[in-house]
């Protein structure tokens, strides 16, 4: 028979927690994931300070404050409770200062950081709900409202503490024959500050793989369409066309392909549907780059493959485990 | 061991904590003063109750006779009188029939029927019927009747037996000391249940973080002409269909069951119980079960009786040290919450698990990022995010055409959501709610 020990202290049920299973969760929140990928921004960050000095990180720090400030003084005035400790807003500002140029006015900066947050994101719900990739809405928006601006690039120089109002021309924007890949490599190029250091955006991008928070086939396959195609055109008119490596290396290809595509909430979420995307991305960039009137394209074909990926999703449905199709006949 | 077992596509890594007691031995427990058998044990029809108030029984003896052919008879888990036939918390939280005995101490024998100790010339038939009588039902969870499983219907060949040890729970060790320490009873089950369904071998999956388990069967398993698989450790390794696909590389059709692709399934704990069925003509009264976490002082493994209050159970482990948070049925992926201590321990429970404070967090479900882990983790292939979406918007016609009903509801999404949405528990309504035929146009 058992005998009741009084040491032996039983749990009070009341104070029992009743919920459906599972009962472990995982460790990634959402505001690991974002820090993560500021992380992973990190070495293309310090080139872009390295290149263009105090410029570099007041465009940085006010693009960051102006996104949080945005997206905290929108859920004051929607009554929401606070978001901007997810980190989502201080990745959209860093992201946003790295698809600036390293002079570009401090308005420009607060303006991009409110049109990234309310008209990017918080309009469609916020965190989850926006289409399209809040940055690239701001880019694109700043781009059409001040192209003078925002087609000019200060020349960097490795160590200066401050530029010099010297600008230079992007890649892109030179004749063929003008460009050396190994400048662009390490990022002695123009252009805005994420777009200046490949190498470092490579290293950043590996990292987001490494940790499976990007799907790697949406850079490799947009950046090997364009390296394709802008091949076939080098190829066919040398004299005409930059080669594709000038292509890969150049503008935003690397910081779109690695983290602006990759965004989470606006691209597929299958991995066939990260193919299509991938391809679609691209596809559009060299359309845009090789015939279209503006010299960069990475952030229209972003935007305009986010649109699709409603569509994307729900053409790569997959069959579950053991599907079988339904013999003829069958409703 | 045979060739490279296949790997099925998604799963999760959740730490197991299974060290809290994978060294403990099985331990007897001692006998109770009352013991509250819940009546219904299996999946299927409910058995009808042969005792009333007042009457005595022996250890062994006949409670309730099986109600149908998809029903297990329940036997009595020590001698004594039937105190009362009342209501229990069951495991669900709804209270349901039990039969409280008042045991009387002596832990007298009296089974209906005798050892079967020829089992190698025995009649099949009468083999399969002294598993339905002695009420064996599926004791990895399910609770499904075994004698149903060996008898497949017509037009249907069994052509593979596979016996589950992949224990691939978190916390739970029952299964594992059973094939450490009863290596021998395991695989004659097996080799029984073999012989039943007119095969030649019969295949144990084990997981591979229990190379002392797959030591210990294989020594025996020769002698039976058993094999034993070893499985890398995946959650849910252990569910049917993922199972059947590492050890066959057969897909179970969604919808469908191990029969349609000839394969039977059971676990280790049952081949046990056919075991003492046969050989020693013991009912499925009792069962090992894992009384584990961190809240515990002593956790464990112990050879509990059916009716056992789950308080009992803790007190078998020292009580406590702090309030757990939970308390669960259960492994913590697919065990089920409790509010009550009077639950008592039936056929199917694997595990009374305590989860402490600091090991849950009372999350808020925030915005689904669409970041994509559900989908790559999913072992269904299913896309637990967009069904969400579409449950979230009460369209349960569209969560049908993505497949919800394929979910076999072993919590992977939701353990890897860093949003912490409640994927599982949105599917497990949508399935009702599609099965109830409610469905409104959105």
């Amino acid at each position: 028979m058992s005998e009741e020990t009084p040491s032996i202290q039983l749990p009070d049920p009341a104070k029992l927690v009743v919920s459906n299973s599972p009962h472990m969760r995982d460790k990634p929140t959402i505001n690991k994931i974002m820090f993560t990928v500021v992380a992973a921004m990190a070495p293309a960050l310090i080139a872009a300070v390295l290149f263009f000095g105090l410029a570099a990180l007041e465009v940085l720090a006010l693009c960051t404050v102006s996104c949080v400030l945005a997206e905290e003084g929108w859920n004051k005035l929607m009554k929401r409770p606070s978001t901007w400790k997810d980190g989502s807003a201080i990745l959209s500002g860093l992201l946003l200062g790295m698809n600036l140029n390293a002079g570009a006015p401090w308005w420009i900066c607060v303006l991009g950081g409110f049109l990234a947050m309310i008209l990017g994101k918080q309009l469609y719900g916020g965190l989850g709900y926006n289409p399209f990739n809040p940055v690239l809405v701001a880019r694109v928006g700043l781009l059409i409202g001040f192209p003078g601006i925002m087609t000019t690039w200060d020349k960097p120089e490795l160590g200066a503490m401050a530029i010099d109002g010297v600008t230079a021309a992007t890649p892109l924007g030179l004749a063929p024959g003008e460009t050396f890949v190994q400048d662009m490599l390490l990022g002695n190029v123009g252009g805005c500050l994420g777009e200046t250091s490949a190498l470092a955006l490579l290293v950043g991008g590996a990292v987001l793989i490494a940790c499976k928070l990007i799907k790697w086939e949406v850079p490799l396959a947009f950046i090997g369409t364009v390296f394709v195609i802008t091949g076939i055109a080098h190829v066919m008119h040398p004299e005409v066309y930059h080669s594709p490596f000038v292509h890969v290396l150049s503008g935003g290809l690397l910081l779109g392909a690695f983290f602006m595509a990759t965004d989470m909430v606006t691209s597929p979420m299958t991995h066939k549907g990260a193919w299509i995307f991938g391809f679609g991305c691209g596809l559009i960039t060299s359309l845009i780059r090789l015939w279209g009137s503006y010299p960069e394209g990475v952030s229209f074909a972003i935007l305009f493959m986010n649109a699709l990926v409603p569509l994307i999703d729900r053409s790569t449905i997959r069959k579950p485990f053991g599907y079988t199709a339904p013999a003829k006949g069958e409703a | 061991m045979s060739d490279k077992p296949r790997k099925f596509k998604g799963g999760v890594h959740p730490n197991d904590s299974k060290a809290l007691s994978s060294r403990k031995a099985i331990k007897e427990a001692p006998l109770f003063d009352s013991y509250k058998v819940i009546m219904h044990q299996n999946i299927g029809a409910p058995p009808e109750l042969v005792v009333k108030k007042g009457d005595t029984v022996k250890k062994g003896g006949l409670l309730a006779k099986a109600g149908g052919f998809m029903s297990v008879p329940l036997h009595a888990p020590t001698s004594g009188t039937i105190k009362a036939i009342d209501k229990v918390p069951g495991p669900t939280g709804i209270s349901v029939p039990c039969i409280e005995i008042t045991s009387d101490g002596e832990d007298e024998w009296g089974s209906p029927f005798e050892p079967i100790s020829d089992w190698q010339t025995a009649d099949p038939a009468e083999l399969k019927q002294r598993i339905w009588d002695a009420g064996i039902v599926g004791m990895g969870g399910a609770g499904f009747p075994v004698h149903v499983k060996l008898s497949p219907p017509e037009g249907k060949t069994i052509d593979t037996l596979i016996i589950n040890g992949a224990e691939c729970e978190p916390y739970l060790t029952a299964d594992h000391r059973l094939m450490l320490e009863q290596a021998e009873e395991v695989v004659l089950g097996v080799a029984i249940l073999v012989r039943i369904l007119g095969l030649k071998t019969g295949v144990i999956g084990v997981e591979n973080n229990k190379p002392d388990a797959i030591e210990a069967l294989n020594k025996v398993a020769g002698k039976y002409n058993i094999t034993v698989q070893s499985l890398p450790v995946n959650y849910p390794q252990g569910a049917e269909r993922q199972l059947i696909y590492s050890i066959t590389g057969r897909e179970v059709p969604v919808g469908k069951l191990p029969m349609d692709v000839n394969c039977v399934v059971q676990n280790v704990a049952t081949a046990a119980a056919v075991t003492e069925a046969v050989l020693k003509g013991q009912p499925s009264i009792e069962r090992v079960t894992t009384v584990t976490g961190k809240p515990l002082v002593d956790p464990g493994n112990w050879k509990l009786r059916i009716g056992t209050p789950i308080s009992k159970t803790i007190e078998l482990a020292g009580g406590i040290t702090e309030q757990p948070a939970k308390l669960l049925l259960g492994g913590p992926m697919m065990g089920i919450a409790q509010s009550s201590l009077d639950v008592t321990v039936m056929k199917n429970t694997s595990g009374v698990l305590l989860i402490a404070q600091d090991e849950v967090s009372q999350y808020t479900s925030e915005p689904c990022i669409r970041c994509g882990r559900c989908v790559d983790c999913c072992p269904m292939q299913i896309l637990p995010a967009t069904i969400s979406q579409a449950v979230e918007n009460k369209r349960f016609d569209w969560a049908e055409k993505l497949n919800v009903m394929a979910c076999i509801e072993c919590g992977s999404c939701s353990y890897s959501c860093p949003s912490h949405r409640p994927l599982n528990q949105q599917f497990k309504r949508a399935k009702v709610e599609i099965r109830a035929g409610l469905r409104k146009k959105g």
